[in-house]
């Protein structure tokens, strides 16, 4: 093995892809994504289920051989240099997948150990794991015990003690509450003010908001790639707010017509996103009473990410069907 | 292949014992399994032929008849369970199975003795040949009873030296116990089989319950893995080994004359190639159901069939023989009878140790080489 580098090539963002393609026999779960990282930057990775994000992480972090494409991530050549690429990235899995027949203290000390932690380094790394997770109190249990929030914080915390300057989470707030999934952002964050770059998949359009860029995937392609907010201006399509007593079925009546990208029911409220030239809120309300459905109120709003995400994926062929 | 970092190695390992110590059931696998499969086969079978459940039909009714009789009854080969008038009441205790051996001693016997005609006095024996094996052992046991009988009865009141005399001994085996050829041959199997199915487990878990990913991310290498989920499994399989020996001798007194350190040295071998062989199953099935049914199928059946722990190689049709060699459990058994039985060494036992040498080499590169750190 010839000398190793061991910090990223100089200046190297922290992943740069270019047609980065996986072909599972004749389904294309990635097609031709390419894409750059900054270094430091939280980078968001949006998209329905089975838009190939895991797909694509996995391939990022040399779990999964890309069938086409090049790239590097920390400077390391994704095709051939993995194991250069394993050492200097962190890695959190959407399922849970730490030993669950392993205390909290034995998980932390086997993945230290594995990601070439020294052992001199072990004890204070386990500390500021410990207390990074807030699993102090815990560190004898068995890991399989904990509740779902409390052991994606120690997932994140074994990612991050070998402080990778690269860390991929995919999905890691899924099926946790508000709360707990604010407490994960402020790790996050705690991490990027360090330097870490992080690229997080996620399908809550609020962490959407927490990115420094989004990239949005649909169909394994790339859809869109910008600041939240210039995704936000970025929609020209006008979206609606309407308050209805009938919802459901003013969502029915909308959703089948041809100027309509999307429509669905936010709270009480129905909202709906047209195509640019569809005649705005006149068509919207002679749509509504010709189906009979009463309209109470009805007002252009600004458009948030979720609205965005909609009318891109539609505008993509829709979401796969799982 | 990436070389070997001793520190992940223990790692691996270290963690693979925790587990290990935790999971009830693979602990009942590794530690009772084998004590409860040698002491049930160990007692189970015998091929030992004993005790013939004999009825006998006596015609004559003579002194001569009644002695002949005797001489079955003293060999300590037969069992005399009852005596029938005719020899058609025979067949439905044959029927039943209730008697292996019928002896028919026709009208006139004592007659046809006494007059000494040629071809001599016949004496039927009347055998259940359902198991071929045993019928063939209780001919023979029959033939050499009536011929040490009628030597003594032609004998009687002369001197005559017969041409030749036979001088039989038994080697290795004096008591021709079967227990003794079983047992060693038992540690052998009993071994093969639980190895497999101990390691099969291993990866296939990992893949199942999804730690595979996260192990997969570090830069673990998959030899590192390999070996470090081998190491434990070969120090639980070195202690099977050894209590089952310590069984061997001292609840079935099956003598043990040869060299112990040459015994752990070649078991050593054997382990890691049949611990290999359940982590390569693992590592290409990626389910625990299939893996321990897949290692069952490969261990379970040929090394009781075709190590030549049931059946004898020799006498198998040349295809089966031929894929003997692919069994290691032979070479094993041929190691652990030989030290057992004839206090062999390496000299002689040099083959089947490079044999096993050469299995273990390749279980554990197709083990490596199956295990990929990639999902899909």
């Amino acid at each position: 093995m010839s000398a190793e580098r061991v910090e990223p090539v100089n200046g190297a963002p922290a992943v740069a892809v270019r047609g980065l393609t996986r072909r599972f026999g004749n389904f294309t779960a990635v097609d031709h994504v390419t894409l750059e990282v900054r270094r430091g930057e939280v980078f968001g990775f949006l998209g329905p289920n089975g838009a190939g994000k895991t797909t694509t992480i996995r391939m990022l972090c040399g779990l999964l051989a890309p069938t086409e494409g090049e790239g590097s991530v920390a400077g390391f050549d994704i095709m051939r240099e993995t194991e250069q690429i394993k050492r200097r990235i962190g890695y959190m899995s959407q399922q849970f997948s730490l030993y669950g027949d392993l205390t909290v203290d034995e998980n932390i000390d086997l993945f230290a150990t594995l990601n070439g932690v020294p052992r001199a380094e072990r004890p204070e790394r386990r500390e500021w794991v410990l207390s990074l997770a807030g699993l102090r109190d815990h560190h004898t249990r068995m890991t399989r015990e904990l509740p779902l929030g409390w052991k994606q914080r120690l997932a994140l915390g074994t990612a991050v003690l070998h402080r990778p300057p690269v860390l991929f989470l995919d999905e890691p707030t899924s099926g946790v509450d508000p709360l707990s999934r604010r407490a994960f952002w402020e790790l996050i964050y705690t991490l990027t003010a360090g330097g870490t770059t992080v690229f997080v998949s996620t399908h809550y359009m609020e962490e959407a908001e927490y990115c420094h860029r989004l990239a949005l995937m649909n169909r394994g392609t790339l859809i869109a790639l910008d600041t939240p907010a210039a995704l936000r201006a970025g929609l020209q399509d006008p979206v609606f707010e309407i308050r209805t007593p009938d919802g459901p079925h003013a969502v029915q009546a909308l959703a089948g017509a041809p100027f309509v990208r999307a429509a669905g029911l936010f709270g009480r409220a129905v909202h709906v996103t047209l195509a640019p030239d569809a005649g705005g809120e006149p068509a919207v309300t002679a749509r509504l009473r010709d189906a009979g459905i009463p309209v109470e109120r009805i007002a252009r709003i600004e458009p948030t990410l979720e609205h965005v995400f909609i009318a891109r994926v539609q505008s993509t062929g829709g979401a796969v069907e799982d | 292949m990436a070389a070997i970092s001793r520190i992940r190695l223990f790692a691996v390992a270290r963690k693979e014992v925790v587990q290990l110590r935790r999971d009830r059931r693979s602990l009942i696998l590794a530690f009772l399994l084998p004590v409860f499969m040698l002491v049930m086969f160990g007692y189970a079978i015998s091929w030992d032929v004993r005790d013939i459940k004999t009825v006998v039909v006596d015609q004559d009714r003579t002194v001569k008849s009644r002695d002949l009789v005797a001489a079955f009854a003293a060999s300590g080969y037969f069992e005399i369970v009852d005596h029938l008038p005719a020899a058609r009441d025979v067949l439905p205790l044959f029927d039943r199975g209730t008697v292996k051996l019928a002896l028919v001693i026709p009208p006139g016997f004592s007659r046809d003795l006494g007059n000494g005609a040629s071809p001599g006095a016949p004496v039927q024996a009347l055998v259940d040949g359902t198991d071929a094996n045993t019928a063939t052992i209780v001919l023979g046991y029959t033939r050499a009873t009536v011929q040490s009988w009628s030597q003594r009865v032609v004998l009687q009141g002369r001197t005559l030296t017969p041409p030749i005399t036979a001088e039989s001994r038994v080697w290795y085996n004096e008591e021709l116990l079967s227990r003794n050829m079983i047992v060693p041959g038992l540690v052998a199997t009993i071994m093969m089989i639980i190895s497999a199915l101990l390691t099969s487990l291993t990866i296939a878990r990992e893949w199942e319950r999804g730690t595979m990913e996260q192990l997969a991310a570090t830069p673990v290498s998959r030899l590192e893995v390999v070996l470090g989920k081998l190491i434990p499994y070969i120090g639980i399989g070195s202690i099977d080994v050894a209590i089952t020996c310590l069984l061997g001798v001292f609840m079935f007194h099956v003598p043990l004359r040869g060299d112990i350190l040459l015994l752990a040295v070649l078991s050593f071998l054997f382990l890691v190639g049949a611990f290999a062989l359940g982590i390569w199953i693992s590592a290409v099935v990626k389910s625990q159901l299939l893996a321990t049914q897949m290692a069952m199928l490969v261990s379970y059946l040929p090394a009781f069939l075709l190590s030549g722990f049931m059946f004898s190689i020799d006498a198998m049709p040349t295809p089966l023989r031929i894929l003997s060699h692919l069994v290691p459990a032979r070479y094993f058994l041929v190691v652990t009878r030989g030290i057992f039985l004839k206090g062999v060494g390496l000299d002689v036992l040099l083959w089947p140790a490079l044999s096993m040498v050469l299995f273990a080499v390749v279980g554990l590169t197709l083990a490596v080489r199956a295990f990929r750190k990639e999902l899909d």
